[in-house]
């Protein structure tokens, strides 16, 4: 798997696409010491002295290896638990869960795993669960109860907001009562709750109660090499977790665990602020920073301006919610905010901050242009992670101050069509996630899935932009599409800028890792359409070669 | 059910001095300060006596904690962390709405929310309040406290004083409020009459229905009170009473027994009363035990006379306990 120093291999492809304008593609690519030497024909790379030519991707097309600049361990985590969700989805080894299409196909699915458990009352969890396709009948305890009425059991909807439980688990956290006070608790004629917990305070005792520990499934051990399996599956070789708490005892391990010769991932976690003051975080990320390595890449600190648009608690400026709901929450005081900038800042530490609601988004603005004055960085490339509802004062306004965006495509596909019925309404579920403006006004900005809020996969991220498609076929926002070429290069070099990564991957170029995406066919060359569908034969990582069906 | 207690309040509001004052007037209850904020623990460094991993031992056996995110979650791995306290406190960030809090804390089995205190700075609320960021959040504050400490009056005059108090009728209507400087209230105000550290009461004498006393004369701007209730009452009803403003009471809890001889707790924070049954095998439902009130008010304001009038105890002799 690893290269010996030293020595050069060139390997051939049916084609390399580079991100790098100035050579754009080539048919071979050189490594040494899992670097690219140089990229063009053979001929062109003959100059550099001996080598070795590797023909195993001869038939396939380099792209450089794709960066996930929003994601969470989480991917690796959930398996361990029930798939429920409504879309195909595949597993760290390969094997593909197909969608459960109704509440029946849910029940189906758990009873397959209660049936697997010799306890009758050991607890039960599934995830990725998305009643919104179910039309408008609601999952209840008594479905769940149908898999068995004994066992405790849970499942984690696919925004990670909701957790349906069944009557045992509801009966296993003190939730049985009738005198619930509690608007996350819904009712049913019985004054019991109906079985969906909405909202993590009011789901988190039954999760609890059910042993999930929402720290493992935030990252453990098994966690980051299943997440590092469906990296290569999806052609990532650069991810970020973002946020997690870093906990010192937990640095040993990623330490060891992505310093293995094996691992096949250059992973980003960045620090959330949470627990610590704006003092304290930034000097615990200056901490962390100096203990980097080329494949665990520290000290990068996230923080939360507001929550979520689909859970109605991200932060909205006049006129809010389509439906009349309030207008959101904060979830961090501006002065915490400001006085986080402006240390990042004076200390060369960049902040990422969740930023879903027009509101939200204002503030982080209006902070960093307060914290820019008293000090200036030319370069700091603070982002805006999600950014849904920017409008374009707002995208001029970052390009001003040097701000990037990340953007939720895959928002579209997935809660599109709520977004433009409920959630803020066809105005501005047109233009969520303007990736177009953005391009145009030459804000720097990357795209992402939150996985798992939605699946790990840079070209099904990439497809999102580019055709605007919601679950229902939905074209939402035409304007904002964006061209393959420029998707593909927001999945590469357009995350890795967003990292300050960009001087070192994200395009295939002398000097630059041997990161690369290895695909079976060419992403420029398919329909637009079938962007997702493009087959991922695995990555190479510095020069070291991973098959997705080896990983 | 362990009693809880939300302090909250805008940013600078004056709420970790306000938690300071009241584990220095612990008096012997363990206090278990939760802190849910963006990591600042502001205890006082005298008061902490050691740390043991994230827990800080504080003294007269209280202890600071911070929780994450994850509020909830936090409270419910509270018994692994540290030995049960006689009350828990927390204390939110600038940002929260404490009554969401007070809801979130119904929900993990063993704590009651026992009140939500919100502290304001007299200075600044009102522009707080109209703050384009964070206005409506403050606001929304003010109107889920049950008491209100409207600190650092000594910044401002007493004509805005008096129109401060005008405008916080009317946005936040349901909280006593309490004026203070260096958030100087006293913990019984805030912890509440649940985990007041009682001191015995006199025995029973034959054909006495009741019999009040000044408990703690020496509250400053508060007095305490204790009725021993003998006879059936009817809670439902007793709740209405307490809750008039008229009664300047700050906190009150006792046990009644209805006309049945069924135990219920009676708790009132500010406007707002509570009436539930009494958890069986606890002293309160102990039917040998005497019902009884605990009372806290604003000194001068809390009259016996009018109470015992209010729940139909009349005549009765009030021996001085001080």
């Amino acid at each position: 798997m690893s290269q010996s120093a030293g020595r050069t291999v060139v390997y051939a492809a049916r084609r390399i696409h580079t991100m790098d304008p100035s050579r754009p593609q080539g048919t071979h690519v050189a490594v040494r010491d899992g670097r690219v030497l140089g990229v063009g024909t053979l001929e062109t790379l003959r100059g550099w002295g001996d080598f070795e030519i590797d023909d195993r991707f001869a038939a396939k097309v380099l792209l450089p290896g794709f960066v996930e600049g929003h994601s969470h361990v989480g991917e690796g985590t959930y398996w361990r638990y029930v798939y429920c969700g409504y879309f195909d989805r595949t597993d760290p080894d390969g094997r593909v869960w197909p969608g459960a299409r109704s509440i029946e196909a849910v029940v189906a699915r758990l009873r397959e795993a209660h049936e697997t458990l010799v306890d009758p009352k050991a607890p039960l969890f599934g995830w990725g669960l998305d009643p919104l396709f179910f039309g408008a009948r609601r999952m209840t305890r008594h479905d769940l109860d149908a898999v068995s009425p004994e066992r405790p059991i849970g499942v984690l909807h696919a925004s990670g907001h909701i957790t349906n439980a069944s009557t045992a688990a509801l009966a296993l956290a003190g939730y049985l009562r009738t005198d619930h006070d509690h608007p996350g608790i819904p009712l049913d004629d019985a004054r019991l709750p109906m079985g969906e917990l909405r909202g993590p305070e009011a789901m988190m005792p039954v999760l609890f109660r059910l042993g999930v520990d929402r720290a493992a499934m935030s990252g453990d051990e098994a966690g980051l090499r299943a997440f590092a399996k469906l990296a290569v599956r999806t052609g990532t070789t650069t991810a970020t977790d973002l946020a997690t708490p870093i906990p010192d005892d937990a640095i040993e391990s990623l330490l060891r665990v992505t310093g293995e010769d094996g691992f096949p991932l250059r992973f980003v976690p960045a620090m959330h602020v949470r627990g610590h003051t704006p003092q304290g975080a930034v000097e615990r990320a200056l901490g962390l920073k100096a203990r980097s390595t080329d494949r665990l890449r520290l000290g990068r600190i996230k923080a939360h301006a507001d929550g979520s648009i689909q859970g109605f608690t991200a932060r909205m400026r006049w006129p809010g919610y389509h439906n009349g709901a309030p207008q959101g929450l904060w979830y961090i005081e501006p002065e915490t905010l400001r006085a986080l900038f402006a240390l990042g800042l004076e200390h060369g530490i960049q902040i990422h901050t969740h930023t879903n609601g027009d509101a939200a988004i204002d503030l982080a603005i209006e902070s960093l242009e307060t914290a820019l004055r008293a000090h200036p960085s030319p370069d700091h490339r603070f982002v805006l992670q999600h950014c849904q509802l920017a409008d374009s004062a707002q995208l001029r306004r970052m390009k001003a101050l040097g701000l990037c965006a990340n953007f939720f495509a895959n928002h579209h596909f997935y809660w599109g069509d709520a977004h433009h019925d409920q959630t803020v309404g066809p105005d501005r579920a047109e233009r969520m996630n303007p990736c177009r403006s953005a391009q145009d006004i030459g804000v720097p900005y990357t795209i992402h899935s939150d996985a798992p809020v939605t699946p790990l996969g840079p070209l099904h991220v990439a497809w999102c932009a580019v055709n605007r498609r919601t679950a229902s076929g939905r074209l939402l926002g035409a304007h904002e599409r964006i061209p393959v070429a420029d998707a593909l290069r927001a999945i590469t070099l357009g995350a890795a800028w967003t990292l300050h990564l960009d001087g070192e991957i994200g395009s295939i170029e002398c000097g630059k890792r041997a990161d690369f995406a290895v695909l079976e066919d060419d992403p420029f060359e398919v329909a637009p359409e079938a962007l997702k569908d493009v087959g991922v034969w695995g990555t190479v990582h510095g020069g070291r070669i991973f098959a997705a069906g080896a990983a | 059910m362990l009693p809880t207690v939300v302090v909250g309040g805008y940013l600078g509001a004056g709420k970790t001095t306000l938690v300071n004052r009241v584990l220095r007037g612990a008096g012997g209850r363990r206090i278990a300060v939760v802190v849910n904020d963006f990591g600042e623990i502001g205890i006082d460094a005298d008061l902490i006596e050691s740390r043991d991993g994230d827990v800080l031992n504080l003294a007269g056996g209280c202890v600071c904690c911070a929780v994450g995110s994850d509020l909830v979650a936090g409270l419910m791995a509270l018994p692994e962390r540290i030995a049960p306290p006689d009350v828990v406190l927390i204390e939110t960030s600038g940002v929260a709405l404490p009554g969401a809090v007070a809801r979130a804390v119904r929900l993990v089995p063993g704590l009651d929310a026992d009140g939500i205190v919100v502290v304001a700075d007299a200075e600044t609320i009102r522009t707080r309040a109209d703050d384009p960021w964070v206005g409506d959040t403050v606001r929304q504050q003010l109107a889920e406290a049950d008491l209100l400490v409207l600190n650092k009056t000594d910044l401002i005059g007493a004509q805005a004083l008096g129109a401060l108090h005008a405008w916080l009728a009317d946005v936040a209507p349901r909280a006593v409020r309490i004026d203070a400087v260096d958030a100087d209230v006293p913990p019984d105000a805030v912890l509440g009459a649940a985990a007041a550290a009682q001191p015995p009461l006199p025995p029973l004498s034959a054909g006495r229905a009741m019999r009040s006393g000044v408990l703690r004369p020496a509250l400053g701007l508060f007095e305490s009170r204790s009725i021993v209730l003998d006879g059936a009452l009817d809670p439902q009803a007793l709740a209405r009473a307490l809750a008039d403003p008229a009664l300047g009471l700050v906190r009150a809890k006792g046990v009644v027994r209805d006309g049945d001889g069924v135990p219920w707790v009676v708790q009132a924070v500010g406007l707002r009363v509570r009436v539930t049954p009494a958890p069986p095998g606890t002293p309160a439902a102990d039917p040998a035990a005497s019902a009884r009130l605990v009372l806290i008010g604003l000194r001068g304001t809390l009259d016996a006379g009018m109470i015992e009038a209010r729940l139909g105890l009349h005549g009765a002799a009030a021996p001085d306990r001080s």
